[in-house]
């Protein structure tokens, strides 16, 4: 009996063992390989001074891998990281704040010298981002902003405008429906609850449309930009709501499960039902070239080289602006069509 | 005392009911493109990987277990169904989403087996071993997928989550044969009665001849194997594969479907029908909130409030604590005027 527990204990043990190291193998650039030689002990607490010539540290935290556009995202910042010779540990978060806030806490305690990270909510970051400022660690956001009040927390945000691409779609459905002499009913597949882009880009665009009174949004769910929701989602609008004029929907891969739910229901998309998505990843962009997706806000996820001229720039001491917008642009069918060719995403 | 059904299905009636009076529609079915549609068959494709995915859970949990890992069975079955296929150069070949099919139901049933072999060889508890698949099936599904989602192409794989027969979702009749095969074995074969006995208690059951440890093994394997049809329905519904989101806590809403149909969590007696039921009251629910426009940041609120009624309805405790209030209320003032009178 005791020889079987014993047994039992080893192979949990062997279990634990392999998955923490599949774990660290996961994350990429680790320290004791890619530091240059040296001991890895040493070196860690060395590279808190940062002197002329050492590698600079950057722990980047991930919101997760939940869409195309955040691949492209990591991809590019991955990249960018090995380009410019920064030893990145990479960490994802797996759409959790805990995790995230777990992350911030490793990268202090590992000593960075950049922690750079894309908050999965808008809320609850003060405590641990005032931690990495007393550790004298600069903190840089990407892609996604956080509420806190206290703007010396970090040194920069780089990233979107979501409440602009809110806007932009708007416009863009203002112009098109300028002339309509009946209400447009829209509905809106907006993105995981309390998210970041969810928020500015429902306000970006209920701001714009609502100088037309006929345009209404009639129904607006949450799809937590997933296409299995999206879909879900829409095919209870159609059930719900006979008379959809447009979609809007928060990104392309929920407007992707939007469009199956709609020729499901035998309806064009494209055509009886106009659709409004952001992000432009590659098969929002491949639908939009068939014409099932009018118009497309871009949502640059490429943002890597950006964010590594702002950590040389934090590291060398210098002043950065508080906001540094990615460059961005929007599509209609026949432009998808035209730059699908060239998209790296 | 009222057949083991009884509250499930009022419930169930009771939802649809909601939905009668909150817009008639709902019931309407029609015809298009040669297909029923409607809210209801909506209900009937969407749950039906719940409805899998609990069946087996409800036979685990028979054995006083719990499979904590079957959200994660779905995303690695579905990556593994997807990346497949995406690698071969005809995607629409049958026999490459044969190949695809098999390989992934295979893998199931392996990660079934592990489980098993957790839970009954080295004797961990439930709740620990699967969670380790739990926590690790989600890196394994982006291992597999690059982290990438997968975009197929492939009208056969799509068929399997989209298509239909006799003009009704193909995924119905993949419940309807699991669930069959699952009444069969466990009602007309003595598996059922192992299984029950197991959760009753293991150490007896082996005392009087039953294989425990094979029983549980098999249940895991059989849980498994059902999370893996899910995850082929799930994956080939939206014809991609998503390492990340797919089937993410699929886990809770099964062991609630298995709970809301009257299976007891300490094991030892179960109810298949039941479980089918509470797998379609959770999905009406869902499809109720998106049809009745609740805001995103209340629905989950809303959901609790009723799975909190759904579950204290089906309490027998609560019920006849209600009852027994409601007969002897004691208020002495009333008792006075019942004593003068």
């Amino acid at each position: 009996m005791k020889a079987v527990k014993r047994k039992g204990l080893a192979l949990v043990a062997l279990a634990v063992m392999l998955f923490s190291a599949a774990c660290s193998g996961n994350s990429g650039a680790n320290p004791p390989a890619s530091n240059g030689g040296g001991a890895s002990s040493s070196s860690t607490t060395e590279t808190t001074k940062a002197p002329e010539g050492k590698k600079i540290t950057l722990g980047f935290s991930q919101v997760g891998a939940e869409s195309g556009w955040r691949t492209a995202n990591t991809q590019s910042i991955q990249d960018s990281a090995k380009e410019a010779g920064y030893d990145l540990k990479f960490s994802d978060a797996q759409q959790k704040q805990e995790n995230q806030i777990k992350a911030i806490r490793t990268f202090i305690q590992q000593k960075v010298d950049v922690i750079a990270f894309s908050p999965v909510v808008e809320s609850g970051w003060d405590t641990v981002l005032k931690e990495a400022k007393d550790a004298g660690i600069p903190v840089i956001l990407t892609d996604r902003a956080v509420d806190s009040t206290d703007t010396s927390l970090y040194e920069t945000f780089i990233g979107s405008d979501f409440v602009e691409e809110g806007r932009r779609a708007g416009t863009w459905l203002v112009e098109q429906f300028k002339d309509a002499t009946e209400d447009v009913n829209i509905v809106e597949l907006q993105g995981t609850t309390g998210s970041a882009p969810a928020n500015d880009r429902k306000s970006g665009f209920d701001e714009i449309i609502s100088s037309n009174p006929k345009l209404k949004v009639i129904a607006s769910q949450t799809g937590d930009f997933t296409r299995a929701k999206g879909k879900e989602v829409m095919q209870a609008f159609l059930k719900a709501n006979p008379d959809i004029d447009v979609l809007y929907a928060h990104n392309d891969d929920m407007a992707l499960g939007a469009i199956q739910a709609i020729e499901a229901a035998g309806l064009k998309p494209g055509e009886d039902i106009i659709i409004i998505s952001v992000d432009g990843v590659k098969d929002g962009f491949i639908a939009a070239s068939e014409g099932k997706i009018n118009f497309i806000v871009e949502c640059n996820p490429l943002l890597g080289p950006q964010l590594m001229e702002a950590v040389q720039a934090v590291v060398d001491g210098k002043e950065i602006e508080k906001r540094i917008v990615t460059e961005e642009g929007v599509f209609t069918s026949e432009d998808a069509k035209r730059e699908l060719p060239n998209r790296k995403y | 005392m009222k057949h083991h059904l009884f509250w499930p299905v009022t419930l169930l009636a009771l939802l649809l009911l909601f939905n009668l009076l909150y817009d008639p529609s709902f019931f309407s079915i029609k015809i298009r493109d040669g297909r029923l549609y409607g809210s209801l068959i909506d209900i009937l494709n969407f749950g039906a990987p719940l409805m899998l995915v609990a069946i087996g859970m409800t036979l685990v949990i028979a054995t006083k277990g719990i499979d904590l890992s079957v959200g994660s069975i779905v995303a690695i079955t579905g990556a593994m169904a997807c990346m497949t296929i995406s690698k071969g150069t005809d995607q629409n070949s049958l026999g490459l989403v044969a190949m695809a099919v098999i390989m992934a139901l295979g893998l199931s049933l392996l990660l079934g087996l592990w489980n098993g072999f957790l839970v009954a060889g080295i004797g961990i508890q439930p709740i620990i071993a699967t969670l380790i698949l739990m926590v690790a099936g989600r890196g394994i599904a982006q291992l597999i997928t690059n982290g990438q989602i997968i975009t197929l192409n492939s009208g056969n794989y799509k068929y399997i989550g989209a298509g239909d027969l006799f003009r009704l979702p193909f995924s119905i009749f993949i419940v309807a044969v699991v669930f069959g095969a699952a009444v069969l074995l466990t009602r007309r074969t003595a598996i059922g009665m192992f299984i029950e006995s197991v959760g009753n208690k293991p150490v007896a059951s082996r005392l009087a001849g039953i294989r425990a440890k094979s029983v549980m093994i098999a249940a895991y394997l059989f849980c498994g194997l059902c999370a893996g049809i899910a995850g082929l329905i799930l994956s080939s519904n939206v014809s991609s594969a998503d390492g990340n989101n797919a089937g993410l806590w699929y886990e809770l809403d099964a062991i609630l479907a298995v709970v809301i149909g009257g299976t007891s969590l300490n094991g030892g007696r179960f109810y298949l029908a039941g479980t089918v039921i509470g797998a379609l009251i959770i999905q009406t629910l869902t499809t109720t909130i998106y049809v009745i426009n609740v805001s995103p940041e209340i629905t989950l609120v809303v959901k609790a409030f009723v799975v909190l009624v759904v579950c204290l309805i089906q309490s027998e405790s609560f019920r006849q604590a209600i009852v027994s209030r409601w007969k002897t209320r004691r208020y002495p003032a009333e008792k006075e005027t019942t004593r003068h009178a």
